[in-house]
């Protein structure tokens, strides 16, 4: 066989590679666009779910989700912040921080289920919260620290070093020199990077199972008392969330409209996750151009 | 004069802000280190309370076929074979990452190589998008499209390694296919004008150069897929049939290690035998991460010790 | 005529009252040394250009001088200001930069408006008054001739102006904080000849209030501006003297050949 048969027929080959990948993510998206979104309607979105008839909804469902996100980000971007700014501006090159670092890849490649039993076994049982919310964000706060950690370090180190010695040569602290002036510049590298950290929390259902559970009783969205049982925002109650919804009617399949229920509950997730990833880019491209606009002119 | 030498020895606020916020910084960090401890930690003896507590023999954990820890078994202990579960882990997490890489790397040479532009603007952000599907929708496609599928094609129930493999397959793939395109992009731009320039045709100059110097990122690539594999508990749990039987076919019920700590972590009670074993599969699945962690490592090192 | 003379001979001690001094300043890059027992004093108000080619140890040694090195190697010797050793760890190193401050190579300021980039620092150090802020802005632009170039866009982004008007209010930036040492680390390099001019007018005028140390490759613009020169070679500081005279009779070969431009 020629050089020139086998560059064509490599080349023919990668083509029908592609070709494969693009059908299957085209009859992905669409498989869940076509049999969700007509499933999707106002009544779907803003009613109750119910156990052993059709017709139920995903209200709460949803709504566990956006607050479980808020809480899981409140609590680890703190963290999250502080360890990458130590690992970026402070760390020095020795043995502990090379423990340290590889301590953060350790957690971000566990797999999310043994991060889920340790979130079962440290904090429904041992700290007594019970299936909750709380439980529930703190096992994603473990299963998000490493990967914001990662994602603000590289941010930080993106920012030039000259700007870090024109503070520091003024005789400001690193302290004020990261935080008035690393920082700022580093923002919108941050956000994107909480953008997507938020995606895959969102998502996440392995963790939540045995952490805040899998139930979702009625709560008042009318009580703001975050102290009072029925409230909404009470932390310590159970919270399904969407994604371990979806596993749920499929698995105990006592619902008889399970299927659409999971296909219309799988499009407004992959609806919401796109609009994180469009937004996450949008963003950035915008806080960029903000930081570059006044340079070119 | 000596004012200025008194400042000179003395803190000021600065020094007061920089102790701060190096400590808080310090503080944050080793937060973060002492939760893998403690996860570490915490796996670990509970996972070893099966072989000190309940004295089952790691032979026969490792070893064994019948899973019933709540029946005793011929030999006098309760029956907890983990091996048609390592097996079947194993199994779908090697067969998805053999079946996935010609496809991820195909697809990375053509976005990075062949048709950047096009291949660049169309396929990668769908890609990433791929990345942040949840991994409960692959296991309802899996559940609702694969199974009955495969149930038409072949027969049975259609659970079992085969859609497993599948549903994984697609789970990886993305995951492969965009660290492998990041790593041929690393491949600088003067080996390929260097090949081209020698008369080497647009294949050749892939195969022998560009895939030889990417090759390290291609497997650490590999690697990250198959750890995201063997971790993964919902999609799989979802199409495999949760039967810890040992795989007889590609279409016989089964169970993966995750998929068994999904189902029996919550029938059992904390400190008991089934649950202390169920513990000893969560260390194994540790034990695989922390070996795929080390393997990348392990490749990162041999890949810049050949720079 | 001497090649090399590693020991004292050829460098002078000026009469006038130093205003910094260094000690057998030595500095490791790990197990690397950069310099090798530099010792130099620095008379108060003038400007002292240090000379030499890439890599040989003049840029290392500037930054040792008001600890930026601190981070990135081992310095060991002595820095004297004010009868105090200030390369030791007890000193507060915020107090040393804000008395001694330093330009960079590249201009590097802040992502904010140019009136911001000279507050900024002045406000962090407990300033807040709006009046006593608008005057030092003021001043310390037109001490570094920037005043009537940006006084009607000092709320535009500094990125904005020019890399020559940047390094000049890098400068301003430094002169704010009223310092009594300005380091200067080949702060024309990176710009074009006109800029450079205007910024070594702008380092003439200020020599009467400053004392400046200055690092540059350019041997006119040592021979221009400075009243002390060293030369540095690979790591030693050979000869230092006063610009005329290590311009004109140099004491050593090597000396002798760089400036002539024979080097290497």
């Amino acid at each position: 066989m020629s050089r020139k048969t086998t560059d064509r027929l490599a080349t023919g080959t990668i083509y029908a590679f592609v070709g494969v990948v693009v059908a299957i993510l085209c009859g992905l998206i669409g498989y869940i666009l076509i049999t969700g979104i007509p499933d999707i309607s106002w009544h779907f979105l803003t009613s109750a779910a119910t156990a052993f008839t059709a017709g139920g909804g995903i209200r709460d469902q949803l709504f566990n989700s956006l607050y479980l996100l808020l809480l899981t980000l409140v609590i680890s971007f703190p963290f999250a912040l502080g360890c990458g700014i130590y690992l970026s501006e402070y760390a020095p090159q020795n043995w502990v921080t090379g423990l340290l670092r590889m301590a953060i890849e350790v957690l971000s490649s566990l797999p999310s289920v043994v991060v889920g039993l340790f979130g079962y076994l440290i904090f429904v049982i041992r700290f007594n919260l019970g299936f909750s919310i709380l439980a529930g964000a703190l096992a994603l706060t473990f299963f998000n620290l490493p990967i914001l950690t990662r994602s603000i370090e590289e941010a930080l180190q993106d920012v030039p070093n000259l700007q870090r010695e024109a503070g520091v040569s003024l005789g400001l602290s690193n302290w004020r020199t990261i935080t008035k002036i690393v920082l700022p510049i580093a923002l919108p590298g941050i956000l994107t990077g909480i953008i997507i950290s938020a995606g895959r929390v969102f998502g996440e259902a392995a963790a939540l199972i045995y952490t805040s559970g899998q139930s979702a009783p009625t709560v008042d969205y009318g009580n703001w008392n975050f102290l009072s049982a029925d409230s909404f925002l009470n932390p310590m109650r159970p919270a399904e969330t969407l994604a371990v919804h979806i596993w749920k009617v499929n698995t105990e399949g006592i619902t008889p409209d399970a299927v659409a229920i999971s296909a219309g509950a799988s499009a407004v997730l992959i609806v919401i996750i796109l609009i994180f990833n469009v937004g996450a880019r949008f963003l950035g491209q915008r806080l960029y151009q903000h930081l570059t606009a006044s340079k070119s002119k | 004069m000596d004012r200025m030498k008194q400042n000179l020895h003395q803190a000021s606020k600065a020094s007061y802000q920089d102790y701060f916020g190096k400590s808080i910084s310090l503080f944050c960090a080793s937060l973060v280190g002492m939760l893998v401890v403690a996860i570490l930690y915490f796996v670990m003896t509970r996972g070893l309370a099966t072989f000190t507590q309940n004295h089952i023999s790691l032979r026969s954990f490792l070893l064994g076929q019948t899973w019933n820890p709540t029946q005793i078994g011929a030999n006098g202990q309760p029956e907890v074979g983990a091996l048609p579960m390592i097996v079947t882990s194993l199994a779908v997490t090697l067969l998805a990452a053999l079946l996935a890489t010609p496809f991820a790397v195909g697809v990375a040479l053509f976005v990075t190589e062949i048709a950047p532009r096009r291949g660049g603007q169309l396929l990668q952000p769908m890609i990433e998008l791929l990345v942040g599907i949840p991994s409960v929708v692959y296991g309802f496609i899996g559940l609702s499209a694969l199974v009955p599928l495969m149930r038409h094609l072949f027969g049975g129930t259609g659970f079992g390694i085969l859609t497993g493999t599948l549903v994984l397959f697609v789970m990886v793939l993305p995951t492969i296919t965009s660290l492998a395109s990041d790593s041929l992009r690393a491949v600088p731009l003067d080996y390929h004008s260097a090949a081209l320039a020698l008369g080497a045709t647009r294949w050749q100059m892939l195969y022998k150069v560009v895939l030889r110097a990417a090759l390290p990122g291609i497997l650490t690539a590999v690697i990250f897929g198959m750890a995201r594999a063997f971790g993964e508990a919902l999609a799989v749990q979802m199409v495999i049939g949760n039967a810890v039987l040992m795989p007889k076919g590609w279409l016989t019920p089964t169970s993966t290690l995750t998929s068994q700590l999904t189902t029996g972590i919550g029938n059992t009670t904390l400190g008991t035998l089934p649950n202390n074993v169920l513990w000893s599969l969560a260390l194994i699945l540790l034990v695989m991460s922390l070996f795929f962690n080390s393997l990348v490592r392990f490749i990162g090192r041999r890949g810049r010790m050949q720079k | 005529m001497q090649t090399y003379q590693y020991d004292q001979t050829n460098i002078c001690q000026p009469t006038l009252a130093p205003a910094l001094a260094t000690r057998e300043l030595e500095v490791f890059y790990g197990d690397k040394q950069a310099l090798f027992k530099g010792s130099l004093q620095f008379p108060k108000h003038r400007i002292t250009a240090l000379i030499g080619a890439s890599g040989s140890g003049k840029s290392t040694f500037l930054r040792c001088l008001n600890r930026m090195n601190d981070r990135v190697a081992t310095v060991k010797g002595r820095i004297l200001y004010h009868d105090t050793d200030i390369n030791q760890r007890q000193i507060n190193v915020y107090q040393v930069r804000r008395q001694i401050s330093m330009v960079f190579q590249r201009p590097n300021p802040f992502a904010k408006s140019i009136r911001e980039n000279i507050a900024f620092a002045l406000k962090q150090q407990g300033l807040h008054d709006r009046a006593q802020l608008a005057a030092r802005v003021e001043t310390s632009l037109k001490a570094a001739a920037l005043w009537d170039e940006v006084k009607d866009e000092l709320d535009q982004s500094a990125l904005a102006l020019s890399g020559g008007q940047q390094q000049r209010l890098c400068i301003a930036r430094c002169l704010a904080l009223a310092p009594d040492i300005l380091l200067l680390d080949e702060p024309a390099s990176a710009l074009d000849p006109i800029s450079t001019a205007k910024i070594e007018a702008t380092l003439a005028a200020l020599r009467h209030d400053y004392t400046i140390i200055i690092v540059t490759h350019n041997m006119q613009q040592a021979s221009r501006i400075a009243d002390y020169t060293a030369f540095f070679h690979l790591g030693h500081i050979l000869e230092y003297s006063e610009t005329e005279a290590l311009f004109t009779r140099p004491q050593i070969k090597v000396t002798e050949d760089y400036i002539s431009g024979n080097f290497g």
